[in-house]
C-alpha cells in the first residue's frame, strides 16, 4: 500500500514571515476505467486534480496580496491500495479540508470515520443524487452537480422546445438505469412523459455493424420528437447519431448533453478560464476539472469573506446567504443549506457549442431559480444538515 | 478647455457631427454612431475581439484594446484606418489613458499584469504584477493613482503612478469589473458583477466608505450585476449598468442610494456621454444595441442597431 504520488505543490516559493499557511487536501481514489467500445477517448489522468492544481495557482495569487499561503497536499490511491488507510493517514497528518474525487462507497466511508467529523470534504467526483440525499453528510459539501440537477436541466430544454414526445434507451449499466431513473423523474417534475423506451440489448461491435443494427433497433420505437439515451460511461451511444431509424435528434448521454461544464463553455467570462486550463493542463478542461476549480476558489473565497479557515467557519459561510462565488457562469454560486449541493447553472452542450444554459427562462422559484435543478428544500431526504 | 479642444478639431477635421464609438466584441469592428440622428453612420474593421476603447484627448487617436490579436490598436478616427499597434502584453481587456495623454495602462486579462505603455515611444514603460484576470481601469484626476481590479482575484490594486509600484490592495465583492474615480478624486467607486455591489472606497485612506446594494421588482437578485459606471456631468448621480438585469441604476453620488433604474438593452455593459452631455448611450451586449437615454429626464429616447456583441463606448466631440 503505497501513495501513487505525493506532491507539495506550494503556492509561493517564499512567503514572508507573517503569512498564514492553509492546507488543502486533494485525496483521490483512482478507479480501473470501465471497458468501452471506441478506444480512442479515454479519461486524463489529470482528471479533477487538474482543475484542482489550476484553482490553487489562482487562489495563491490572491493569498499573496493576503499574506495567506496556501499549499496543496495530493494524495491519489492506486485501485489496489486501500484508500481508507491512506485517507485516515491523511487527517492524521493534519488534513482538515478535503476536495475528494472518489466513488461514493469510498467518500462515505471517508465522511463517516470518526477522525473526519471536524474536517470538511468536498466531493468533486461522485454524482449520485442520494449522496445529497437519504446518504448526505453533514461534512460533505459537493460542487460536482448530482444526476438529478443534470437531468432536470435537460428536461427544462423538453419543456421550453415543446418537445414533448420522447422516447429512451437504456444501456445495461447501474449508472444507465440511475440515469434512466433521473431522467425518468424529472420528466415527471416538468410535465412530461416517455412514449416509449427500450433497453440497450446488443454487445456487437458497433463500431462495425451500427449502421446495419441500429435502424432495425430503432423501429419500433413510437412517434418521438427526440431521442434520449443513457449511456453514462459513453459506449454505445455515440452510434446511434445518423444510424436511427427516424432522424431524430440525440440527448442525454450523448448528443446535446448536460453537464456542469465543458470546453464549449465561453460566455460571462469563461474563456478566461478556459485559455488559463489549456495553457496550464494542454487540454480541455471538463465537468469534474471544473468541480474541483471552483470547489478550491470556493474555500479560498469562504476564507476571505468569513476571515477564517477553519472548516466550520468556511461550510457556515459557503452555505449561508451570504455566499456568492464566481464560477463564470452568469450567477453567483452558493451551497445549499439543506443538502450541501453547490446551486449552478448546468450548460447543455453539444461537441461544438452551449446550446442553453439552464435554469431556462421561465423557470421561476420562490428563493433562488437556481434551485429549480435537483432536490429542493421542501423534498429533500437529507436530515444530516438539519433541515 | 474642452471649448479650445473643441475649436483644434473643428479645424482638422472634415467630420461633421459628435459621434459616439462602439466596439463590437464579436463582430471585430467599431460602429460610428451619429449623436444627431441617431444613426451608424460607419462601421470600421478592428483586430480581434475589440473591447475598451477610448480617445486620445485631442480625439484624433483612437485607441481599442483588440484582445485576441493581443494588440492596442491605434486607429485614425477621421478615417478609420489602423495606424499602428502598441505594444500591449497578452489579451488587453481594458484600458486607462493618464491624464498627461501620454500613458497607457493597460489591464492584461491572461497575464494577470498591467502593462504601462507610452503611446509616443510605442515602448512598454512598466508591468505591474496583479490578480488574476485584470479588468477595471481607474486613474486618479491627477494622474498619480491608477487602479487595477482583478476579477478572479476579487481586489483592488491601487498602483504609485510614479514608482509604478503597488501601493495598497483592497478587497471587493466577486468579480469587480470596473473602476472608476469620481471627477474631484476623492472616491473610487469599484463595481462586483458577481457580488452584486458597487464599492466606494476613500480614495485617501483606501477605506471603504460605503456599498451599494440593487433591487428591481419581478428582477432576481443574482441577476443584477453591475458593471460599466459613470458619473452625470453635474457629478452628482452615476449610472450604474446591471448588466442582465438589462437596466442602468441611477445612484446618488452624494448619499449613495439609488433613485431610479431605467430599462435599456440586454445584458447591458459600459456607457459614454455625448461630448454636449445631453445623452448617455449604453452598449448592450446580447441585445446588439445601444440604447440612448436622455440625461434631463433620464428617459431612453432611441435604440440603435450596431454589431454583435457591443462592449466598450468612447465620445468624439466634432464640429459643430
Amino acid at each position: 500500500m503505497k501513495l501513487l504520488a505525493t506532491a507539495a505543490a506550494l503556492g509561493l516559493a517564499c512567503a514572508s514571515a507573517q503569512a498564514e499557511a492553509l492546507r488543502l487536501d486533494w485525496i483521490e481514489r483512482q478507479v480501473v476505467p470501465p471497458p468501452v467500445l471506441s478506444n480512442l477517448q479515454g479519461d486524463p489522468d489529470d482528471l479533477g486534480l487538474a482543475g484542482a492544481r489550476l484553482s490553487l495557482k489562482d487562489i495563491a495569487k490572491t493569498g499573496k496580496f493576503l499574506g495567506i499561503d496556501w499549499a496543496l497536499q495530493e494524495t491519489v490511491v492506486p485501485p489496489e491500495a486501500d484508500f481508507l488507510e491512506v485517507a485516515k493517514a491523511a487527517l492524521a497528518d493534519g488534513a482538515q479540508i478535503l476536495i475528494t474525487r472518489a466513488p461514493a462507497k469510498d467518500l462515505l466511508a471517508l465522511a463517516d470515520l470518526p477522525q473526519a467529523q471536524g474536517a470538511l470534504i468536498l466531493n468533486t467526483g461522485a454524482d449520485e443524487t442520494r449522496l445529497r440525499g437519504a446518504d448526505c453528510r453533514a461534512n460533505v459539501l459537493h460542487t460536482l452537480p448530482s444526476v438529478a440537477m443534470r437531468t432536470d436541466a435537460l428536461a427544462q430544454l423538453l419543456v421550453a422546445k415543446r418537445w414533448t414526445d420522447l422516447a429512451l434507451i437504456s444501456g445495461p449499466q447501474p449508472e444507465d438505469a440511475a440515469y434512466a431513473e433521473a431522467l425518468k423523474a424529472s420528466l415527471t417534475k416538468f410535465g412530461l412523459a416517455l412514449s416509449g423506451e427500450k433497453d440497450w440489448p446488443l454487445t456487437a461491435d458497433m463500431r462495425r455493424s451500427g449502421a446495419a443494427e441500429v435502424p432495425l433497433f430503432t423501429q419500433d420505437l413510437p412517434k418521438h420528437d427526440i431521442l434520449l439515451v443513457a449511456d453514462e460511461r459513453g459506449d454505445f451511444a455515440r452510434y446511434l447519431p445518423y444510424n436511427t431509424w427516424l432522424p431524430r435528434p440525440i440527448a442525454g448521454s450523448e448528443g446535446l448533453v448536460p453537464r456542469g461544464w465543458s470546453g464549449v463553455v465561453e460566455q460571462n467570462g469563461a474563456a478566461q478560464l478556459q485559455d488559463r486550463f489549456r495553457a496550464a493542463i494542454g487540454r480541455e478542461m471538463r465537468a469534474e476539472d471544473y468541480a474541483a476549480w471552483v470547489a478550491v476558489a470556493a474555500i479560498s473565497d469562504a476564507r476571505t469573506r468569513a476571515g477564517s479557515a477553519t472548516p466550520e467557519a468556511l461550510r457556515a459561510y459557503l452555505t449561508s446567504e451570504k455566499a456568492r462565488i464566481a464560477g463564470f457562469l452568469g450567477r453567483p454560486l452558493s451551497f445549499r443549506p439543506w443538502d450541501g449541493q453547490m446551486r449552478q447553472p448546468i450548460p447543455l452542450v453539444t461537441e461544438r457549442a452551449v446550446i442553453a444554459l439552464a435554469p431556462l427562462e421561465g423557470f421561476l422559484h420562490a428563493h433562488n431559480e437556481l434551485d429549480t435543478l435537483g432536490p429542493d428544500r421542501p423534498e429533500t431526504l437529507c436530515t444530516a444538515f438539519g433541515g | 478647455m474642452l471649448r479650445a479642444l473643441l475649436l483644434t478639431t473643428l479645424l482638422a477635421s472634415p467630420a461633421l457631427a459628435d459621434e459616439i464609438w462602439v466596439t463590437n466584441e464579436a463582430d471585430d469592428t467599431v460602429s460610428v454612431i451619429d449623436v444627431e440622428t441617431l444613426e451608424v453612420t460607419h462601421t470600421y474593421p478592428t483586430g480581434e475581439r475589440p473591447r475598451g476603447v477610448t480617445f486620445s484627448r485631442d480625439f484624433k487617436r483612437l485607441y481599442i484594446c483588440a484582445s485576441d490579436s493581443d494588440a492596442v490598436q491605434v486607429m485614425d478616427p477621421d478615417t478609420g484606418e489602423i495606424l499602428h499597434d502598441l505594444p500591449s502584453g497578452e489579451d488587453p481587456e481594458q484600458f486607462v489613458i493618464a491624464p498627461d495623454d501620454r500613458l497607457l495602462y493597460i489591464a492584461n486579462e491572461n497575464d494577470a499584469v498591467t502593462t504601462v505603455v507610452d503611446t509616443q515611444s510605442r515602448k512598454v514603460v512598466a508591468q505591474i504584477d496583479v490578480g488574476i484576470e485584470p479588468e477595471g481601469m481607474g486613474i486618479s484626476p491627477d494622474g498619480k493613482v491608477q487602479v487595477t481590479t482583478s476579477e478572479t482575484t476579487n481586489m483592488a490594486h491601487w498602483i504609485d503612478t510614479a514608482t509604478h509600484e503597488i501601493t495598497a490592495n483592497t478587497l471587493v465583492d466577486a468579480r469587480p469589473r470596473h473602476a472608476e474615480f469620481s471627477p474631484d478624486g476623492g472616491e473610487l467607486w469599484v463595481s462586483s458583477e458577481i457580488g452584486g455591489t458597487v464599492t466606494i472606497f476613500d480614495t485617501a485612506t483606501q477605506m471603504e466608505k460605503g456599498k451599494i446594494t440593487f433591487g428591481i421588482p419581478g428582477i432576481r437578485p443574482e441577476k443584477l450585476q453591475p458593471v460599466g459606471m459613470h458619473f452625470s456631468p453635474d457629478h452628482t448621480k452615476v449610472f450604474v449598468a446591471l448588466g442582465p438585469a438589462n437596466h442602468l441604476a441611477v445612484v446618488d453620488a452624494a448619499s449613495f442610494s439609488v433613485e431610479e433604474y431605467i430599462l435599456v438593452g440586454r445584458r447591458v455593459w459600459h456607457m459614454a456621454l455625448s461630448p454636449d452631455e445631453t445623452l448617455l448611450f449604453t452598449t448592450n451586449g446580447v441585445s446588439g444595441d445601444v440604447t440612448a437615454i436622455d440625461v434631463a429626464t433620464l428617459a431612453p429616447v432611441a435604440t440603435i442597431k450596431v454589431g454583435r456583441f457591443p462592449w466598450g463606448a468612447a465620445a468624439r466631440p466634432t464640429a459643430n
